[in-house]
């Protein structure tokens, strides 16, 4: 027999109270969510980038020399890092944020009162806090590698910052579209990787021929890896207010952008 | 106050189907009242669009007066809702689910943590508490929802066939403490397959067909419609053939077993007396059908026949 002692009342809360909570349960949902599969959440990160420590900075890195005036592992470092930051705040958008729809428990967050730019907030804030956890590991790790100055502190977290913000809200919007795992996985196979790779992590763009540097500044992840190459060495192949700018402009679009598309239904509403 | 008040309300969905037709729909602050319909008559649909679960084509709907169009924040805040499919984080474990979706409707953690204990322990879950949901049974997955649901103690509760797949004990247990939530100030709605818990339950009722609400009443009103019942009868001594009562049609099922339909002019008590004079000995008398079940059977028979 089930006990019937309950006594419901009305709740007496402010409607700023109930954003300010409901934000801080996804973000602590988020955090143990990462924390509960640290395994698939943290490590693989740590040992990718320590794989390319390893194999491009030190076993060909040696034979590369310096770079824009920099031992070529120095130079690699922050690039890696980014890498790293930009995968994972993506990932982890892009995974949680679909496995709520397809376990239907967005449905939680859905019927909740929470507006739908705190849903989307909450998301973004998970998937920065795991840019950041994975970006501090993979910083120590490439300690072991490279001798890494700060050159400009706030650049630097500013540059953190602004990359995972912008590759979350890319992650929230592509769960938003997806129907099927398969989507989930197709825009980081097969654009963000490439961006990546092209995005100067492992050379300077000025070693490229003219009409190629003109192509790579249409890459975003190019102007991040460079703004937060600023940020530890104090160089950068291109401008760096610039990348400020549009990592900025990218936020706000992307989250205007999003903030639109669960208000529509898209995704998740009949 | 109307706890909820739907006007003209429309679904039409992407790919043709018109669920929801114009529904009009009033009810009570503190009722319990029961939605019924076949299967694809709406219901779902309607909760759908008044928990924003489902984007209306038409109409209007309030919520204690917040009308969801203009005030959804404070209209959802409102509502508890036990949906039909289960729609919790396997993964997570039953207290993490209820205090975060406390943290949804803006209840601080040391509430939400004193909550889910009173609710989990109210509900038998609190042995459950740490494990991961999915070891669940499915009596206790269902009273998870309903535990998930009353966390942020709701004004009205929306309970989309609650009982489904639960067994006989844990229902009943689970219409007790409904009733006592229900007493405490908290409206109810149910949508059920169960017609004898919606009969057992509820005070009101609608019954939606076809996206139209085709019946809206008291309950006992409903039931008083009912002009013919029919009583299934065991017997004591072997019966041969169907035995003839001036007025009562009877049908013989076995040795043991008759029927007679009684229509609301008739008495029972005359009907036992033509058996016994017969020398037939009743055991025992049953309705043979739920009295609302038959019914919401000729309402929706009937729109059929007429459709």
């Amino acid at each position: 027999m089930l006990d019937t002692t309950a006594v419901p009342a009305p709740a007496s809360t402010s409607m700023a109270q109930v954003r300010w909570i409901g934000f801080q349960t996804i973000v602590i949902r988020e955090y143990g969510r990462i924390i509960r599969i640290w395994g698939q959440t943290l490590v693989p990160a740590v040992v990718t980038a320590t794989l390319y420590f390893v194999i491009f900075g030190s076993l060909i890195g040696a034979r590369v020399g310096p770079m824009a005036g920099f031992d070529y592992k120095q130079f690699i470092a922050p690039g890696l890092i980014m890498m790293q930051i930009i995968q994972v705040s993506y990932a982890n958008v892009v995974s949680s944020f679909f496995g709520a729809k397809f376990g239907k428990h967005v449905e939680e967050l859905l019927v909740s009162p929470l507006p739908n730019w705190i849903i989307v907030g909450g998301y973004t804030a998970g998937g920065v806090m795991r840019g950041f956890m994975v970006g501090i590991v993979v910083t120590l790790v490439s300690l072991f590698f490279a001798r890494l100055p700060v050159a400009h502190i706030g650049a630097l977290l500013a540059a953190a910052l602004l990359s995972s913000i912008v590759f979350s809200l890319a992650g929230f919007i592509n769960a938003i579209f997806a129907r099927n795992f398969d989507q989930v996985n197709w825009i980081p196979a097969f654009i963000l990787t490439p961006l990546n790779y092209f995005g100067g992590v492992f050379y300077s763009v000025s070693m490229l021929p003219l009409w190629a540097q003109k192509v790579s500044l249409a890459n975003p992840i190019l102007h991040m890896v460079n703004a937060f190459r600023y940020g530890f060495l104090g160089t950068s192949d291109v401008h760096v207010e610039f990348a400020f700018g549009l990592m900025l402009g990218l936020s706000v679009l992307l989250f205007a952008l999003a903030v639109i598309l669960l208000d529509r239904g898209v995704g998740t509403r009949d | 106050m109307l706890a909820l008040s739907t006007r003209a309300l429309t679904k039409v969905y992407k790919n043709g189907v018109q669920a929801l037709r114009g529904v009009d729909l009033d009810v009570e602050q503190g009722d319990f009242f029961a939605l019924l319909g076949p299967n694809g008559a709406g219901k779902t649909t309607l909760i759908g669009i008044i928990t924003s679960l489902v984007n209306k084509t038409g109409g209007t709907a309030t919520v204690f007066q917040h009308d969801i169009d203009r005030d959804l924040e404070r209209a959802k805040s409102c509502i508890g809702v036990v949906p039909q499919e289960l729609n919790f984080n396997q993964f997570e474990s039953p207290l993490t689910i209820v205090i975060n979706q406390a943290g949804f409707y803006g209840i601080a953690r040391p509430e939400a943590r004193r909550r889910a204990e009173q609710y989990l322990k109210q509900l038998q879950l609190w042995d459950k508490r740490n494990g991961a949901a999915r070891g669940l049974s499915g009596g206790m997955k269902r009273r998870l929802m309903i535990a998930r649901a009353l966390m942020h103690e709701p004004q009205l509760l929306i309970l989309d066939e609650p009982t489904a797949g639960v067994d006989i004990e844990v229902r009943r247990s689970m219409w007790e403490f409904l009733r006592d939530i229900n007493a405490r100030g908290t409206t109810i709605i149910l949508t059920t397959h169960y017609l004898e818990e919606a009969e057992h339950l509820c005070r009101n009722i609608a019954i939606i067909d076809h996206g139209n609400i085709v019946e809206r009443d008291h309950m006992a009103n409903l039931l008083l419609r009912l002009h013919t019942e029919t009583f299934v009868f065991n017997t004591r001594n072997a019966i041969a053939t169907v035995p003839s009562v001036a007025g009562f049609v009877m049908r013989r099922i076995d040795d043991y077993t008759l029927e007679a339909d009684v229509s609301k002019e008739q008495n029972l008590n005359e009907l036992f007396a033509h058996l016994t004079q017969l020398g037939i000995e009743v055991l025992s008398m049953r309705n043979k059908v739920n009295r609302l079940e038959e019914i919401f059977m000729r309402l929706v028979e009937n729109r059929s026949a007429n459709a």
